[in-house]
């Protein structure tokens, strides 16, 4: 299984490399990636020299374009194809039918993946951006158990590639209108979820308050591991009392199902975190190739634990292991 | 020159009350010097970093370890950064950040990941949160050794200068990655 990494900055990108990531996926610093955050991304000088240096060492670069453009921007979006094409991508990772039309018409040759914000879950959605647009691969959405994915996988004539590690949504990805209600910006159309823009921390005696446009979304006592500042992992008082009424601030760890990701015949292995500094994808990159490289060798690994880097200090196998209705 | 990194955001070392105590009566002018001195060579070697900041270069970032009794106040200008040495942050300043001084340290050189240290409650952050955040991942694209920043204004003794930063700082923040790496990539 390819292990797919991401980068948020051209040193993180040498950054995985160096860890042993097989490809590494990115975004122009515009609104045309779902990791638009300030400081953050390559322009396209940066990604010409990233794909170059990659490619001399036998790794691939995915460039992520995967917002959803404005009525009054398409040509935004559409040059970001063009460039990224014109930069040498190895494949283009895209969520909006028009956009897929685009590529596929005018790049008939570039490789083109389904990204996860598409929130194609099932096999005739798949099939539908295959047969249309000649998707090669689609990231699965973090809604599937593994049973599930094994399914997918034995009925679609494309690749797959799941999550394995990092944060994760709930389970309305390319949908989610939460940072949109309290912010008026979405990570499906400007590429942020709860942009920095509105966050505000207030400290005081009794801990620390998060606040994201104006709406106060959770407190932490001083002691107390926190999550991002986003409404979905915000604790509310409602009439059943107070908590996490979304989802809890957890990450995604699916180290111990990496065995049964490759029986399910799982084409890739994704690391969430483009916004992460280097010393997470070092740590976060390396863990998961000594996992793979000790699964392809048929033996055990003790890789160590990540919970120092999850949100909230914990971690989750989430929808792979179903123990919910 | 290749960057190492922990793979735990667990606590590193503060410095003991004593040592912070005895620091107190120092003048603050000649850390200031030197510390200006520094900023103003790491954004002369770096001008990417001002791209990156894009809108927030040039505001005022507070940074505070939590385990000295004082302060910085660096204004990340393209024209002329500047950073100055006191007792207590201003309440002017556009943002600040407040940790231990060996994390801060660590989130310079890009070797402990900010985010995890929000999440273990270790990194406090007010202010301007989208300008912290340009900030943060400006220096981490940088790749700042501060080992070899440092020793390289000893001229001619920079080698063996470098080497007694690194042994200190590989004392305080371990190398987690394979020995064979290691050993390559010294």
């Amino acid at each position: 299984m390819e292990l797919i990494c991401p980068a948020g900055t051209p040193a993180a990108l040498k950054t995985a490399m160096d860890a042993g990531a097989d490809a590494i996926y990115c975004g122009f610093n515009d609104e045309t990636n779902a990791r638009n955050f300030p400081g953050l991304n390559f322009s396209r000088d940066e990604l010409r020299r990233a794909v170059a240096s990659a490619h001399a060492r036998g790794v691939k670069v995915l460039v992520a374009i995967n917002t959803f453009p404005r009525a009054s921007a398409v040509d935004l979006w559409q040059r970001a194809v063009d460039d990224a094409v014109k930069a040498g991508a190895d494949a283009l990772i895209l969520a909006d039918v028009g956009l897929l039309d685009y590529a596929a018409r005018t790049h008939p040759e570039q490789r083109l993946h389904l990204s996860v914000q598409a929130a194609a879950a099932n096999p005739d959605a798949i099939a539908f951006y295959v047969e249309t647009f000649g998707v090669r691969r689609v990231v699965l959405p973090r809604v599937l158990s593994l049973p599930e994915i094994a399914d997918i996988v034995r009925e679609i004539k494309c690749e797959t590639e799941v999550f394995v590690f990092g944060g994760l949504c709930v389970m309305e990805e390319g949908r989610c209108s939460l940072s949109s209600y309290a912010t008026g910006k979405s990570p499906n159309m400007q590429g942020v979820c709860s942009p920095a823009s509105h966050v505000a921390y207030e400290h005081g005696a009794d801990g620390t308050r998060s606040r994201l446009g104006g709406f106060t979304i959770n407190s932490f006592a001083a002691d107390e591991p926190a999550g991002y500042p986003t409404l979905c992992k915000g604790r509310f008082s409602t009439e059943h009392g107070t908590g996490y009424i979304f989802e809890d601030p957890v990450s995604l760890d699916a180290t111990t199902l990496l065995g049964g990701l490759r029986d399910a015949g799982v084409t890739a292995l994704k690391i969430e975190g483009r916004q992460r500094g280097r010393a997470y994808v070092e740590s976060v990159v390396r863990h998961f190739r000594r996992a793979l490289d000790a699964l392809a060798a048929g033996q055990s690994a003790d890789v160590g634990q990540l919970t120092p880097f999850t949100e909230g200090q914990v971690t989750t196998v989430g929808a792979y292991r179903k123990t919910w209705r | 020159m290749r960057q190492s990194f922990s793979d735990t955001s667990d606590s590193l070392p503060t410095i003991p009350p004593l040592l912070a105590r005895a620091i107190t009566p120092l003048p603050l002018l000649p850390l200031e010097i030197a510390l200006a001195g520094f900023l103003q060579r790491i954004c002369r070697r770096n001008p990417q970093v001002f791209d990156r900041l894009g809108p927030h270069a040039g505001k005022r970032f507070g940074i505070r370890p939590t385990d000295l009794p004082l302060a910085f106040v660096v204004e990340a200008s393209p024209r002329r950064p500047r950073l100055s040495v006191v007792r207590e942050l201003p309440p002017d300043v556009d943002a600040s950040i407040a940790s231990p001084l060996f994390n801060l340290l660590a989130l310079l050189e890009g070797r402990l990941d900010g985010d995890a240290l929000m999440f273990s409650r270790q990194l406090v952050i007010e202010g301007d949160v989208e300008a912290v955040l340009a900030l943060r991942n400006a220096i981490d694209d940088v790749q700042l050794d501060l080992t070899t920043e440092a020793s390289s204004l000893f001229g001619p003794l920079a080698e063996p200068v470098r080497r007694v930063l690194a042994a200190a700082r590989a004392s305080v923040l371990p190398d987690t990655r394979p020995a064979e790496e290691v050993r390559s990539w010294s």
